[in-house]
């Protein structure tokens, strides 16, 4: 745990806020992880939304039933029982993501907002690159495709997860956001904003860094695909993701799976177990891309 | 029993009290914006709390009621008609089959809300009526009403007309807006004087004012200086991504303070400084583009306070109106 101690303040009457840090890490983020499914698990009285994030958790009360400064002291007895969270083994999966790298959709409307940019100069990519210090875009293609990515928060809209990338310090991509907000981004562009990926669900306003763009939906309000039969989305917060390069031919022929109804992602279960990640990055990294071959 | 939408007027949708429970997926809770008007109505016509009523913004719709019907409009002061006969808001009216209800221009506040006894009778998604827009999800097709949408209205509540709402116990939309805020959430990432200001500054509603939140002008506000921790991304106006609460106030860049409502975002990485208390967020749905408004730093306890007030106040009004007369409480 970092030095940092827990910020508990109220939102309004019905909401109190969390913060365990204010940086990211995958140590923060398995405490958020783990509060959060202690305070759904418990079902407390009053308790009305969870929303696990990245680095706190923010809770909804309904103040008529538990008093906001009575659901603090509650809070904080919880975290206190989680501690670091250090034992924490997840029982999760491990979803394959497949992604058309630099797609000429992404590219246009990349293009279209230079002047929004850092770099009116560079793509995207070219500026991520560059300032995460590879030599070639290929290098950093290869980089961003061989780590797989922890979903650490969901929010925002529905279907939209925030993507950590499960490697060490020294690796870890970060990039600004564009200097001003895009009006426009591809529905399921993939994206890079602070340390984060993350697929835009619908097509909107953004300012993360466009990369690419994944063949298969984040959010599918009709249910008529068997992986969003349950809800509206299909990734949940601890998912694995690991990203898979395809080609424009197969790109379409997943598309043509999913308007036919056929599509389902490629997964395999997986219990992930952070410190076991913190001791040995490359062999859990391993591990991970195994299970989804094997799937 | 159905209505007909004849116009929609500006934006009109379906609303309840909102659905919880999927906040942490990106689902907002939707909902009447003015809670308080919103119940008001459903009392005036003899509704369970709860049952869905449509939510006019700007301007009203025009609606044909197909078989008789008690109804009441509460909230912004549109000039409702009954046919030809101009009526009262805050008062419940018994329509005739084919009667048709109009509205002329806004005086006052910003959301007028429809209840009709029974409520509006469409299939919930996840444990509400509401619509939220964005999504295409809840509500009639999860969409803004539309000529020609015919919405059925369940027969249950035959409801009681010339029901009203004493004159001291409307809500009044005049005036500069206040809204109370409580302090917190990312508040230490605002040098203190900035803080000051939020709450020194008359601020003014902006055109950008709509069920997502409300963006306002008047000011600008500086970020404390600091080294930008992991993840968090480079301007000091952004936090590493974190939810947002319903009533939430972020300030991305320093200027244009932004309030979140009831179809919000739900998360992301702006810093929020505080939170607009519940009961104030009503008098923020009806304030008006250019209109003044000042946020006014209050503490947990007089936010709880204010929404046992506010709770009083409206089980003091639904008395009222089952009795047909003042209460004495």
């Amino acid at each position: 745990m970092s030095g940092f101690e827990t910020r508990y303040t109220h939102g309004g009457d019905e909401w109190v806020l969390i913060e365990l840090d204010e940086a990211m890490s995958l140590g923060v983020n398995m405490r958020a992880q783990a509060i959060s499914e202690r305070l759904l698990a418990e079902r407390v009285e009053g308790v009305v939304d969870v929303c696990c994030a990245n680095a706190s958790c923010l809770v909804r009360i309904d103040p008529d039933r538990l008093d906001p400064r009575d659901a603090i002291s509650l809070f904080r007895e919880l975290e206190a029982e989680v501690g670091d969270a250090g034992d924490l083994r997840m029982q999760t999966r491990v979803v394959e993501v497949p992604m058309l790298w630099e797609d000429e959709w992404t590219h246009e409307v990349l293009m279209k907002f230079r002047d929004h940019h850092q770099t009116p100069d560079k793509t995207d990519i070219e500026f991520a690159a560059e300032l995460n210090g590879f030599a070639s875009t290929d290098e950093f293609r290869a980089a961003l495709f061989a780590t797989p990515l922890l979903g650490t928060m969901t929010g925002f809209a529905p279907g939209a997860t925030w993507w950590y990338p499960l490697t060490t310090a020294d690796k870890l991509i970060e990039v600004p956001k564009y200097v001003r907000p895009r009006t426009d981004t591809p529905e399921r562009a993939f994206s890079w904003g602070g340390a984060f990926a993350a697929i835009y669900p619908a097509r909107g306003a953004g300012g993360y860094q466009l990369f690419g763009i994944v063949a298969a939906p984040q959010v599918d309000p009709s249910r008529r695909l068997a992986d969003f039969r349950e809800h509206d989305w299909f990734f949940e917060v601890g998912d694995l993701a690991v990203l898979r390069a395809v080609e424009r031919d197969e790109y379409e022929a997943i598309r043509a799976e999913v308007e036919a109804g056929s599509f389902r992602y490629r997964q395999a279960p997986l219990e992930f177990a952070p410190a076991e990640f913190l001791a040995d990055p490359a062999a859990v990294q391993a591990a991970i891309r195994r299970a989804i071959d094997g799937a | 029993m159905a209505l007909e939408i004849v116009k929609p007027g500006l934006q009109a949708t379906v609303q309840d009290e909102g659905r919880v429970g999927l906040y942490a997926h990106g689902m907002p809770p939707a909902g009447a914006l003015d809670k308080h008007a919103y119940r008001i109505g459903n009392a005036l016509v003899g509704n369970p709390a709860g049952a869905a009523g449509i939510e006019m913004t700007y301007l009203g719709a025009e609606v044909v009621f197909s078989a008789p019907v008690v109804f009441a409009v509460t909230g912004a002061e549109m000039a409702p008609k009954l046919d030809d006969e101009e009526i009262e808001t805050w008062r419940s009216y018994r329509a005739a089959a084919g009667q048709r209800l109009s509205f002329g221009y806004l005086t006052a506040g910003a959301r007028s809300y429809l209840a009709v006894a029974g409520g509006i009778d469409i299939a919930p998604y996840e444990g509400s009526r509401s619509t939220y827009t964005l999504v295409g999800r809840g509500g009639f097709e999860g969409r803004p009403l539309a000529a020609g949408d015919v919405l059925p209205v369940a027969g249950a509540v035959d409801g009681t007309p010339d029901r009203r709402v004493p004159e001291d116990l409307r809500p009044s939309y005049e005036g500069d807006v206040e809204a109370r805020v409580v302090t917190g959430l990312a508040s230490y990432r605002l040098e203190p004087e900035s803080l000051r200001a939020l709450f020194e500054t008359s601020w003014k509603v902006t055109p950008n004012a709509n069920r997502v939140g409300y963006r306002y002008s008047g000011g600008e506000l500086r970020f404390v200086e600091r080294e930008q921790p992991v993840g968090a991304g480079s301007d000091p106006s952004n936090v590493v991504d974190f939810g947002y609460p319903v009533g939430s106030i972020q300030v991305p860049g320093g200027i244009e303070p932004i309030c979140l409502l009831n179809d919000a975002v739900t998360a992301g990485g702006y810093a929020t400084v505080g939170t607009v208390i519940s009961c104030d967020l009503d008098r923020i749905a009806q304030s008006q583009i250019g209109q003044a408004t000042h946020f006014v730093e209050v503490g947990i306890d007089e936010a709880l306070a204010a929404r046992r007030a506010r709770r009083a106040e409206l089980e003091s009004i639904v008395e009222t109106i089952s009795n047909g007369r003042r209460s004495e409480a």
